[in-house]
């Protein structure tokens, strides 16, 4: 059904996308439990820094990654020196771009269903003997475990339509960060390839619909009816 | 002394204070509604810290802020049934049982689950979940969770409030049996005058603080 270029893009996209939402999810459940739970001073400020790259243009966020990432960034620098490790021109940058901009829609998620967690729960775990530690493991967590799950589907379907931040950050290189919003773009510059951009637009169409509903389904069974993912 | 409870409290903007001691197997907290019995009961059990004071029970010293003791609840071990009964909704019967039983130091255990199903006549009810219980069930649910928890005193937040009279009876019955067969100090908040008469050994009232 697909042609093995064809496969190659979604492969490499749902690697991406992959591998950005598992390595971002413990990252924004952190977060979100910290927003959700914690009063300090400085927590809007930190409510505000998680939802940056969701109010800032995707190319702004990409330009902020090549700053901080790249391979004389502060950050990055130290990464090639010190463990050899190169984002920028390979698919791993590609899925730190993809993670950095589905963080805010996760941690929105997972922090809504922390939220919803009656806190009296937590009270009357620890009467029974339970530790902070194993109260969070045996209440919060499972109870929360549909936010988790809705806030992975729609950071997965985040990830793979995300565009502006990896062609900044990662570019666009065939086989290594050209994944399918990639492809897509880079097929309507060439003059006669219609067909292979609608047969890519369709294939992200199906799915990116595909994670949205799931994860529209998944809040809906543990939050009731009238709640929404968006 | 079963308790010594010297307790100065502010809970959203509602202050008290309030100091009691009691030697009865059964002690019930009575007075008018929010006047802080439920949160004493809560300061005792270590889910509310008091702004200062002292809270001993069975000789053991749970606070003191002069001394700068503030056990976590879950070295009080406080056998707390609370008024919503407040069990785990996503475990079954069985395994809100089992929650305390499995943290409880194994040489502290009174009961087994056993036992307390059959004290309780929970049985029928091990594979349910919490949302599909009655009040009265969920409340001796609730019982039989904290008393598997191995506590070492009980605190029961109106055990029989919203119960039809029968079912209310059947659970003063159990309160009597528990009082009478463990060994356990017990404090209860209630609000009927005939129940606190007819179990507790000692009545406290709290009143509001008069306009001054």
């Amino acid at each position: 059904m697909l042609s093995p270029a064809e496969w190659t893009i979604v492969a490499l996209s749902l690697k991406v996308s992959l591998v950005a939402v598992l390595v971002t999810m413990p990252i924004a459940y952190g977060l979100a439990w910290v927003i959700a739970r914690r009063r300090f001073p400085g927590r809007m400020l930190l409510d505000a820094l998680v939802h940056l790259p969701l109010v800032l243009p995707p190319v702004v966020t990409g330009w902020l990654l090549l700053i901080l990432l790249g391979r004389n960034g502060a950050i990055g620098g130290w990464l090639h020196e010190a463990l050899g490790v190169t984002l920028v021109f390979n698919w791993t940058g590609a899925a730190v771009a993809a993670g950095v901009m589905a963080l805010p829609l996760m941690v929105r998620a997972m922090r809504l269903s922390i939220e919803a967690v009656d806190r009296r729960l937590v009270g009357a775990a620890r009467t029974l003997g339970a530790t902070p530690l194993h109260a969070f493991l045996t209440i919060t967590l499972p109870l929360s475990l549909p936010g988790i799950a809705a806030g992975a589907m729609l950071g997965f379907a985040r990830s793979l339509g995300e565009f502006g931040a990896t062609i900044t950050f990662a570019a666009n290189i065939a086989g290594e960060t050209r994944t399918l919003p990639l492809a897509i773009y880079t097929g309507l510059q060439v003059p006669g390839s219609e067909s292979e951009v609608a047969r890519l637009a369709v294939i992200a169409i199906v799915l990116s619909l595909g994670a949205l509903l799931v994860s529209e389904w998944l809040v809906r069974r543990s939050q009731g009816t009238r709640a929404h993912v968006l | 002394m079963f308790f010594d409870v010297t307790i100065d409290m502010a809970v959203d903007d509602h202050r008290f204070a309030l100091e009691f001691t009691s030697d009865a197997k059964l002690t019930a907290l009575v007075g008018p509604s929010g006047v802080g019995k439920t949160s004493t009961l809560n300061a005792i059990a270590g889910l509310l810290r008091p702004q200062e004071g002292r809270i001993v029970v069975a000789g053991e010293v749970l606070f003191d802020s002069a001394a700068g003791v503030d056990l976590p609840p879950e070295q009080r071990r406080a056998g707390y049934v609370f008024q919503d009964a407040r069990l785990f909704p996503h475990k079954r019967v069985a395994g809100n049982l089992a929650y305390g039983e499995k943290l409880a130091p194994a040489d502290a255990r009174f009961i087994t689950q056993g036992e307390v199903v059959r004290l309780l006549e929970i049985g029928h009810l091990l594979d349910r979940l919490p949302a599909t219980l009655s009040g009265g069930e969920a409340r001796r649910v609730a019982i039989g969770r904290a008393l598997l928890a191995a506590p070492r005193f009980l605190l029961l937040d109106e055990p029989l409030a919203s119960l039809d009279e029968s079912r209310a009876e059947t659970l003063l019955t159990l309160i009597e049996r528990l009082r009478d067969e463990l060994d356990l100090p017990m404090l209860l908040v209630s609000h009927s005058s005939a129940e606190v008469e007819r179990l507790a050994g000692r009545v406290v009232t709290m009143t509001a603080p008069g306009p001054n």
